[in-house]
């Protein structure tokens, strides 16, 4: 919990910069899809937060947002399939993505790296092959499947602002991310395979099955959020759709603590950690002086300046550490 | 008597950490030409003693004199270039440079701003032949033994022109040949002037090569014994205050009438692919690996437990198969491990006592995959009180506690499992005598619960002293196998060296 003080802090600063620079930020139409966003990145965030621990890295997850997100309106309109099934065929191909590129990089013994990054081409190419690159959209019908996605949920007595249905998806995967990485075996495990692959696997650990699992979740995890993007925006381009995502997810990841040698992380960091990249994205389009082509110079000097002052705030605690370990 | 001028002296150094005295008021006197042995339990202040010396700790009191001027190093090349420099116990080499670019190491000779191999090379083979080390200088470190690391740190020292040379136990690592041969050249560096400082575990090396022992205990200095002076007994008694080594060893039960417990049979690993090992372990029986560095010990207890895949034959453990190439699988059967560099692959140092010893236990008691916290807290006290690990600080990153407690947490890890198959590399490599001896009645504990103890150990003492049963391996190949009574420590040597086969001149 403690580290993630230094990331809330610097959401915090942003929020009531922006707030003082643009008097349409604290407006409820604005929060409400600052809120969707952030529980969108979030999911996607918590996924690779997962490959991260293990110190791998995932470059595939825009390509499976794409392929998921296409897939969606697709299977539904183009194939005739129904809601259930399509969620189902989106959730089934995740998994097996995710088994694939785990096993390429834990038996394969291939970087992970270059896993994923063959992964992010194939998968986008893959989705552009299947529609010959046409738009997918919904075409005005499944607004019950779209619930996930752009639903709302009122708050009794407030109006115009109502909580966004996927963070109700956020709350419930980061839940369960936390239980998972706190109190179960294989959590432990995973985060013990991050700080040290040897002493994991000269201790029994399966050191091979728990890489594959973080990156299955992971997959998982991008496909769901690839599934509840295109229900959030009605409809999904093969050729840009899910561009930069996986780019936003590992830097939110970042952000939120995540050490990018393995074994050290915190959903609840990372979850703050995707709201800042939110935040400041739509900063950079309320802001009237900000141009909003200097988007990813922004983000790229505030991601540089956040790892930087968490760096310094580790030491900082580190050396305060010592001398008051020094004084007793 | 007339005796050169101390090179370098203390004169009541302290230093104080977290509030506890790491060294209180040490005298120390450091003469060109002479070998000072400097031996102490863990924690007795020897490496923090031997760190302000090198430059990298500032003492907290009491001052240190370089040819009788006093002198505050700020740092390690400030020690460096005052002709100080300490060989760690971890060495500290680049691995994917050569001998030559290792000894040079950001001080490489160079025309023209380009590197001058040329010269490099020649001034390194200078170097090294004078260490002993017969070696091409563009050698790949990565290649080369730990006994042959060591020699390059030390031709790397002299090359910088050192005249004190501190020696952090630099044959904790090394095979009986390796450590004749640095013992020997060790007096030859004290014969050609260099001031050698020696910290060390092992009694034997300072009775052997020391002009004088001085005795730390408690961050203090309390003993010194001239050449004349120095005695084993002396030692032990000085390091622990009361001789408490020689135990154990009578009272123990014969373990020829309990049934075989880990069979092993036609195993052929990768690193000897042409020998075929076979041996039995009976229930509660200790068995020790001896044979020289590379001799193949570890690779057999490596593929026994799955670290190594095995090219061919079969362990079997209470009559069934062991899967090949499974950590995971071993472990579940019982089979536990304690490897030979437990910083890389013992422990995870970031984290605390707590889940590295709980690691495996955690997955016994758990119900539906969730850990019992309660559980595996009151579990990891238990050990920490059992094991006697100092500081009993469950909390506390391993990564800060001393080799011997470091070692207990790893023995912590597999012996709160109670495994049925104990293996051991080097299981007291960097421990200190009275951590090696509560270490050793663990051992013994898990085998009186029946366990098979298999150990690989260099130390021919200690194998007498933990063992039931001695395997002598050579070359990849098992020499020879002998029972504990029959042993000595000559004729263990002898067949690790020359074999059992006698050739006539």
């Amino acid at each position: 919990m403690k580290k993630s003080i230094g990331i809330a802090i610097i959401l915090l600063a942003i929020v009531i910069a922006t707030a003082i620079l643009s008097p349409n930020f604290l407006s409820a139409y604005n929060l409400e899809n600052l809120l969707r966003r952030t529980a969108l990145f979030g999911i996607l965030s918590i996924g690779v937060g997962f490959v991260i621990l293990t110190a791998g890295i995932d470059l595939s997850i825009g390509g499976v947002v794409c392929l998921a997100g296409i897939l969606t309106p697709y299977l539904l309109t183009q194939m005739g399939w129904t809601p259930t099934e399509t969620i189902g065929a989106i959730l089934l191909m995740s998994l097996a993505i995710g088994i694939l590129q785990g096993s390429l990089v834990a038996y394969g013994r291939i970087q992970p790296f270059l896993v994923t990054l063959c992964g992010l081409l194939i998968f986008r190419g893959v989705a552009r092959g299947i529609t010959m690159d046409q738009t997918q959209g919904f075409q005005g019908k499944f607004a019950g499947i779209r619930w996930i996605g752009n639903g709302r949920i009122p708050l009794p007595g407030v109006d115009g602002f109502a909580i966004p249905a996927p963070v109700l998806s956020l709350v419930i995967i980061a839940v369960l991310a936390m239980v998972f990485l706190n109190r179960t075996v294989w959590g432990r495990w995973m985060k013990a395979v991050g700080r040290s692959p040897n002493a994991a696997r000269y201790s029994g650990v399966p050191v091979a099955r728990l890489q594959i699992l973080a990156y299955t979740i992971c997959s998982l995890l991008a496909g769901f959020g690839g599934l509840l993007f295109v229900c959030d925006v009605g409809s999904a381009q093969p050729s840009d759709f899910g561009n930069f995502y996986e780019l936003y997810a590992i830097a939110a990841a970042v952000l939120g603590g995540y050490r990018l040698s393995g074994g050290e992380g915190s959903v609840v960091g990372v979850v703050i950690g995707a709201a800042v990249m939110q935040v400041l994205r739509n900063a950079i389009v309320l802001v009237p002086w900000l141009p909003d082509t200097a988007e990813f110079a922004v983000i790229g000097l505030v991601i540089l300046i956040g790892v930087l002052s968490d760096e310094l705030l580790r030491r900082f605690a580190a050396s305060r550490a010592r001398t008051q370990a020094k004084g007793v | 008597m007339t005796v050169a001028p101390p090179i370098l002296q203390c004169r009541g150094l302290g230093k104080r950490f977290a509030g506890v005295h790491a060294l209180r008021g040490v005298d120390l006197d450091i003469r060109s030409g002479e070998v000072v042995a400097v031996v102490g339990a863990n924690g007795a202040g020897k490496s923090t003693l031997m760190k302000i010396l090198a430059g990298v700790l500032p003492q907290d009191s009491g001052e240190v004199l370089l040819a009788g001027n006093p002198i505050r190093f700020a740092g390690v090349r400030d020690a460096v270039r005052a002709g100080i420099a300490l060989v760690h116990q971890e060495l500290h080499l680049a691995d994917n440079v050569d001998v030559a670019g290792n000894i040079f190491l950001g001080r490489e000779p160079h025309r023209f701003g380009f590197l001058d191999r040329q010269a490099m090379h020649s001034q390194a083979r200078e170097w090294m032949s004078r260490v002993g080390l017969e070696l091409s200088p563009s050698t790949d470190v990565s290649t080369l033994s730990i006994g042959h690391r060591q020699m390059v740190e030390i031709a790397k020292a002299l090359s910088l022109r050192a005249k004190v040379l501190i020696l952090d136990e630099p044959t904790s690592s090394l095979s009986m040949g390796e450590t004749t041969r640095l013992l020997a050249l060790i007096r030859a560096l004290a014969e050609q002037g260099v001031a050698v400082v020696y910290i060390t575990h092992r009694l034997n090396e300072v009775l052997l090569c020391a002009d004088r022992a001085v005795v730390l205990r408690d961050g203090a200095r309390v003993a010194e014994f001239s050449r004349e002076q120095l005695t084993r007994e002396r030692l032990v008694h000085a390091m622990v205050g009361t001789i408490h080594e020689q135990h154990a060893r009578g009272d123990r039960e014969s373990r020829s009438g309990s049934t075989t417990r880990l069979l092993v049979r036609d195993l052929k690993t990768q690193a000897h692919p042409e020998a075929t090992i076979d041996f039995s372990i009976r229930r509660g029986e200790i068995v020790g690996l001896a044979g020289l560095v590379g001799s193949g010990r570890t690779e057999i207890l490596q593929s026994i437990f799955g670290i190594d895949k095995r090219i061919a034959g079969e362990v079997v453990l209470d009559g069934r198969l062991v899967a090949s190439n499974d950590p995971a699988a071993a472990a579940q059967r019982g089979i536990a491990m304690v490897p030979e560099d437990r910083q890389r692959d013992g422990l995870m140092l970031e984290d605390s006592v707590r889940l590295n010893a709980s690691i495996i236990r955690i997955s016994r008691e758990s119900v539906f995959g969730f850990i019992r916290g309660g559980l595996e807290r009151a579990g990891v006290a238990r050990m920490v009180g059992l094991m006697r690990i100092h500081p009993a600080t469950p909390e506390r990153p391993v990564g800060l506690f001393s080799g011997g407690n470091q070692q207990k947490v790893v023995l912590a890890k597999w012996l709160s499992t109670e495994p049925s198959v104990l293996l051991l590399d080097e299981p007291s490599r960097g421990v200190d005598v009275g951590a090696r001896a509560e270490i050793h009645s663990l051992i013994r504990q898990a085998s009186d619960r029946g366990a098979a103890v298999l150990c690989a150990i260099s130390d021919t003492e200690e194998l007498l002293l933990l063992c039931d049963r001695i395997i002598v391996m050579r070359m990849g190949r098992i020499e020879g196998e002998m029972d504990v009574a029959e042993a000595t420590e000559e004729s263990i040597t002898r067949l690790a060296i020359v074999g059992s086969v006698e050739f006539a001149a």
